[in-house]
């Protein structure tokens, strides 16, 4: 080395500008002299917008980053078009989130500023843990992630749901973050490196062997470990309670984004160091994808609490997109990108509608309260239509696009089993979609639903809507940036 | 080659009014009005454009026509990529014609959210529309999934009482079938390496492929036909769906099903056609006898014709598979006969419901009394329906007997007797809601037809007999596309790889 270099700190622009926010906002929060609950939910209000502002400018940050792919800092952080595109959709995640919130925080004296602070803190872990490039930094970025999300889902103190939901998810996090780190170290002991490249460079010249035993018991527990992030079966009991037990904007938050981020990282891990031994984790994969799609599609038949059925969905839809990655080649993480991108928008959509479901100033969370709904809420109940119809995947609405891409990426590689069963668990779930819709239109009008709707939450509704179902129009900008982005993970 | 995208224009002007309705306000009353006449120019509007494919037709050649195409996701080679020919042609006619009489046959009797109704079947009329039209397997299965949209919310909101559990059972039973089809569409796509239909017509697929894309299609069409065993859901949601919807369903939506066989199956996998077609003839056989012996046996008019229906069906699968011109022809003109003989009676059933809100047979009796108009085109249907020669009925049965006895006498034996049983239970029907004395209270005040009503069957009478009087002006447009079809089959029979 002739000289000491200055740290390459271009790639990271976006995750340094969150760190600094958060210092500034979190320094703003404390400092604030507003007194009483007025004034503190006049400083969480302008915190919210604040970060949704500075999340839009690291979105903006991360465009700017470029898809080129750049490793700085010792080999820990990696940016390419992958993470660039991951990234973008957390931070969308995020900031829709926050926005459906903002009523249900005030009207639930909930509006503290540590609200906003904490979400920014999670999207901070999760671009790291789509920059990750090393086994170490993986950990951290996750464990930040995670450790953000304990705290939001017991921020309601006196709720003894809330403080339920947030100790089940602790403790059951804490045993999957045991796991991964165990599978890390087994990795580390029988390959000698935590470095995504040097693991990949390892295993490809592993020879005929192939790699050994305990190289294969340490993928199967970072598998394990990230299984449970995403919630897929079986590693997904949590998701229900915690779904229930959240405050709905918090459910709406981890419903989405962590989501994203954790199938993006498990993409990246084993595509990246793992790629070479696609053999070997393919099947649990599929098993794991299957399960999931099975369980997401029949638990949630008989579930009334639409926050519970919504878990199960979302179990569902974390199945279907792990198709994509049982494929275990650029079309299928193609197909996982596109499904998810258009995850995002329903789920925003699907909240956003579950946020207006209030009688009397109260939350309403049984879906047999929507009776009625396509009377006294005409446009919310078509709106709400669209996103039942696209989750379940039909045609010509955005849903059905996803769907398509990832059996495609099935289809290609031979996965026919996989792809029958996939599609008979997506015309099980479709009942529990149209049960939905069933209530909201067949069902006679008992009790109505309180009548004004938040703007926020109009707008969004109203936004996600025309996304989804315009989405068939011009589909091929989303499809063409997720396959630059798939191809930059299979570059090297 | 014309230049205005008409195939374009038919398909989405009737979205275009369903956004038109969407944007009505005002209070209920007018609402309702602006939405039920908005409803009905667009559709009739769509109607007088699509005539111009009537005229415009070359009936010389078996190529598409009117034939347009865009790049749409260029990225996996599919193309928004659309056109008629003559197999489909009189397919769209017969669905743009038919949605303006479902919407003026609704004029009165759908009162509760009058403007979602118009919403939904203007949407529905785009889908099918554009179902008949694409040239790509991608936007064809978008069209032909589509479709279950609006059919499961006019179900499902305007039905009758067990109208969840109907709209349910259509709902599912559809999407199994579509979904496996479109698991077939994909390796079908990545053994041409094309989603373009007239490139995958072609193309040969491999012997060994061919079954399981054969079944995997069977699947959704037999579904959609419906053929025995899965035709359940039919009568449950004829019985429960509006009479507009089931006009709809019937006239058109079994249609998807016939059209598929003859658009994919036949010319796509030949081999697998042709080692199915005993399954087939099996199926319809039994359909086609079963079925008009349970028909015999309703109390319910919606349900009977509904039975009526699939065994009409069986007489369509089983002349498409006869894979001779006289089968293949009998086959689509059955099919236009049965869109435009079923549509009516349905409606015809729809004429008395509105009156008395019944539909079971042992309400009637005796209305030739009070309606002697109603009878009459009751009576013409009814005839059109047993195949009656010199309405469009006889023609299809004919021409699709014909074809089935130079391939297999048993067969078309077999077939014959389902004639006897239709008459059978046509005619027995009609004795007992029409003939006899006028002995029930309750029909001593009925009415005979209105203006309104008399408007929705003119063209429905005019039709069915000019289809069974003068057939060539129909069969001519479809000659060189059969002839076409039945070359792809037999060089593809031969091709085989």
């Amino acid at each position: 080395m002739p000289m000491a270099q200055v740290p390459e700190l271009v790639p990271a622009t976006p995750e340094i500008f969150l760190a600094v926010i958060i210092l500034v906002l979190l320094m703003f929060g404390v400092f604030q002299k507003d007194d009483g609950v007025e004034g503190e939910a006049k400083t969480a209000r302008l915190t919210s917008w604040l970060t949704v502002i500075c999340l839009g400018l690291a979105a903006m940050m991360v465009i700017n980053v470029g898809g080129a792919r750049m490793i700085v800092f010792s080999d820990m952080f990696v940016s390419d078009s992958f993470a660039v595109f991951c990234k973008i959709l957390v931070l969308i995640g995020a900031g829709a989130t926050l926005i459906i919130a903002q009523g249900f925080l005030s009207r639930h004296d909930m509006a503290r500023f540590e609200y906003p602070i904490l979400i920014l803190f999670a999207s901070l872990g999760m671009m790291m843990m789509l920059s990750a490039n090393d086994l170490i930094s993986l950990y951290v970025g996750l464990e930040m992630q995670s450790l953000s999300l304990y705290v939001l889902a017991s921020l309601r103190r006196d709720d003894a749901r809330a403080s339920e939901a947030g100790l089940k998810y602790f403790v059951l996090g804490a045993l999957a973050s045991g796991m991964l780190l165990y599978g890390s170290s087994l990795i580390y002991g029988f390959a000698g490196s935590t470095n995504f490249d040097q693991l990949a460079a390892v295993f490809m010249h592993a020879g005929e062997h192939g790699p050994s035993l305990g190289v294969i018991f340490g993928i199967v527990f970072i598998l394990a470990g990230l299984a449970f992030k995403v919630s897929a079966v079986p590693f997904h009991m949590w998701t229900p309670d915690v779904y229930e037990g959240a405050p709905t904007p918090v459910t709406a938050f981890f419903a989405i984004a962590p989501k994203i981020a954790a199938l993006g990282l498990l993409i990246r891990v084993m595509v990246g160091p793992f790629g070479e031994l696609v053999a070997e984790w393919q099947q649990i994969v599929v098993f794991i994808s299957i399960a999931s799609m099975l369980l997401g599609a029949f638990a949630a038949i008989n579930q009334t609490n639409i926050k519970r059925l919504m878990a199960y969905s979302s179990i569902g839809h974390v199945g279907y997109a792990l198709i994509g990655v049982a494929v275990g080649n650029e079309a299928g993480v193609q197909g996982v990108l596109v499904y998810l991108s258009i995850y995002v928008v329903m789920n925003v959509g699907t909240f956003a509608c579950i946020l207006c479901m209030r009688r009397g100033e109260r939350m309403v969370e049984n879906i047999n309260d929507l009776a009625g709904f396509g009377k006294s809420h005409p446009m919310l109940a078509a709106a709400l239509t669209i996103f039942m119809f696209s989750l379940a995947g039909i045609p010509p609405l955005a849903g059905f696009f996803g769907k398509l891409v990832v059996f495609m990426a099935a289809i290609d590689a031979h996965l026919y089993g996989l792809a029958v069963i996939g599609v008979l668990a997506s015309v099980i779930g479709a009942f529990y979609y149209l049960r939905i819709i069933r209530i909201m239109y067949f069902d006679t009008l008992e009790e109505p639903l309180d009548k004004p709707v938040d703007k926020q939450l109009s707008m969004m509704i109203g936004v996600t809507s025309l996304l989804i179902v315009l989405f068939f129009l011009h589909p091929s900008p989303v499809l063409q940036s997720a396959k630059a982005a798939a191809a930059s993970l299979f570059a090297g | 080659m014309s230049d205005i995208p008409i195939l374009t224009l038919l398909t989405f002007l009737p979205l275009f009014g369903a956004v038109l309705i969407l944007s009505i306000r005002g209070d209920d009353e007018i609402v309702a009005r602006n939405s039920r006449w908005t409803a009905l120019w667009t559709s009739a509007i769509n109607f007088i454009v699509s005539l111009y494919l009537w005229f415009k037709f070359d009936k010389t050649t078996a190529d598409f026509q009117f034939v347009e195409k865009i790049d749409w996701m260029a990225q996996f080679n599919i193309s928004y990529h659309m056109g008629v020919d003559g197999i489909s042609l009189l397919f769209v006619l017969l669905t743009t014609l038919l949605t303006p009489i479902c919407i003026l046959a609704s004029w009165e009797s759908i009162k509760d959210r009058v403007k979602e109704y118009m919403i939904a079947f203007l949407i529905l009329e785009t889908f099918m529309v554009g179902m008949f039209c694409a040239l790509d397997l991608v936007v064809f299965y978008i069209f032909f999934e589509a479709v279950l949209i609006p059919m499961f919310l006019i179900i499902g909101i305007w039905g009758g009482e067990r109208r969840v559990y109907a709209a349910f059972k259509l709902f599912l039973y559809t999407l199994l079938g579509s979904v496996l089809m479109l698991l077939a569409m994909l390796a079908m796509y990545f053994d041409a390496g094309t989603t373009d239909m007239v490139a995958l017509m072609k193309h040969s697929f491999p012997v060994g492929m061919q079954p399981w894309l054969w079944l995997a299609f069977m699947a959704s069409f037999a579904v959609k036909v419906p053929m025995w065993p899965v035709h359940t859901w039919l009568p449950d949601a004829h019985v429960e769906a509006p009479t507009a919807g089931s006009v709809i369903l019937a006239g058109v939506l079994l249609k998807f099903g016939g059209y598929g066989f003859l658009r994919f199956s036949l010319p796509m996998f030949p081999d697998a056609s042709v080692m199915f077609t005993p399954l087939i003839f099996t199926l319809s056989i039994v359909a086609v006898i079963y079925t008009s012996l349970v028909a015999l046996a309703q109390e319910d008019m919606k349900k009977l014709i509904a039975y009526s229906s699939i065994a009409h069906m069986g007489f369509v699968t089983a002349g498409a598979f006869s894979l001779n011109r006289f089968g293949i022809e009998g086959a689509i003109y059955q099919m236009l006969s049965h869109g435009v003989v079923s549509a009516a009676l349905f409606l015809i059933v729809g004429v008395v419901y509105d009156r008395m809100h019944s539909r079971d047979i042992s309400v009637y009796g005796g209305l030739v009394h009070r309606m002697p108009a109603y009878s009459m085109v009751f009576m013409l249907f009814m005839l059109a329906s047993i195949g009656l020669p010199g309405t469009g009925g006889f023609v299809g049965e004919f021409l699709v007997l014909v074809g089935l006895f130079q391939i297999n006498t048993w067969v078309a034996a077999l077939a014959t007797t389902g004639v006897v049983l239709g008459a059978a239970y046509m005619l027995y029907l009609y004795r007992r809601v029409i003939f006899g004395q006028l002995t029930k209270e309750s029909l001593m005040k009925i009415t005979d037809m209105t203006a309104r009503e008399w408007a929705v069957f003119a063209p429905l009478i005019i039709l069915t007999l000019w289809m069974g009087i003068y057939p060539t002006s129909f069969l001519d447009f479809m000659h060189v596309s059969v002839e076409n079809l039945i070359t792809q089959v037999e060089t593809g029979l031969t091709a085989g790889r």
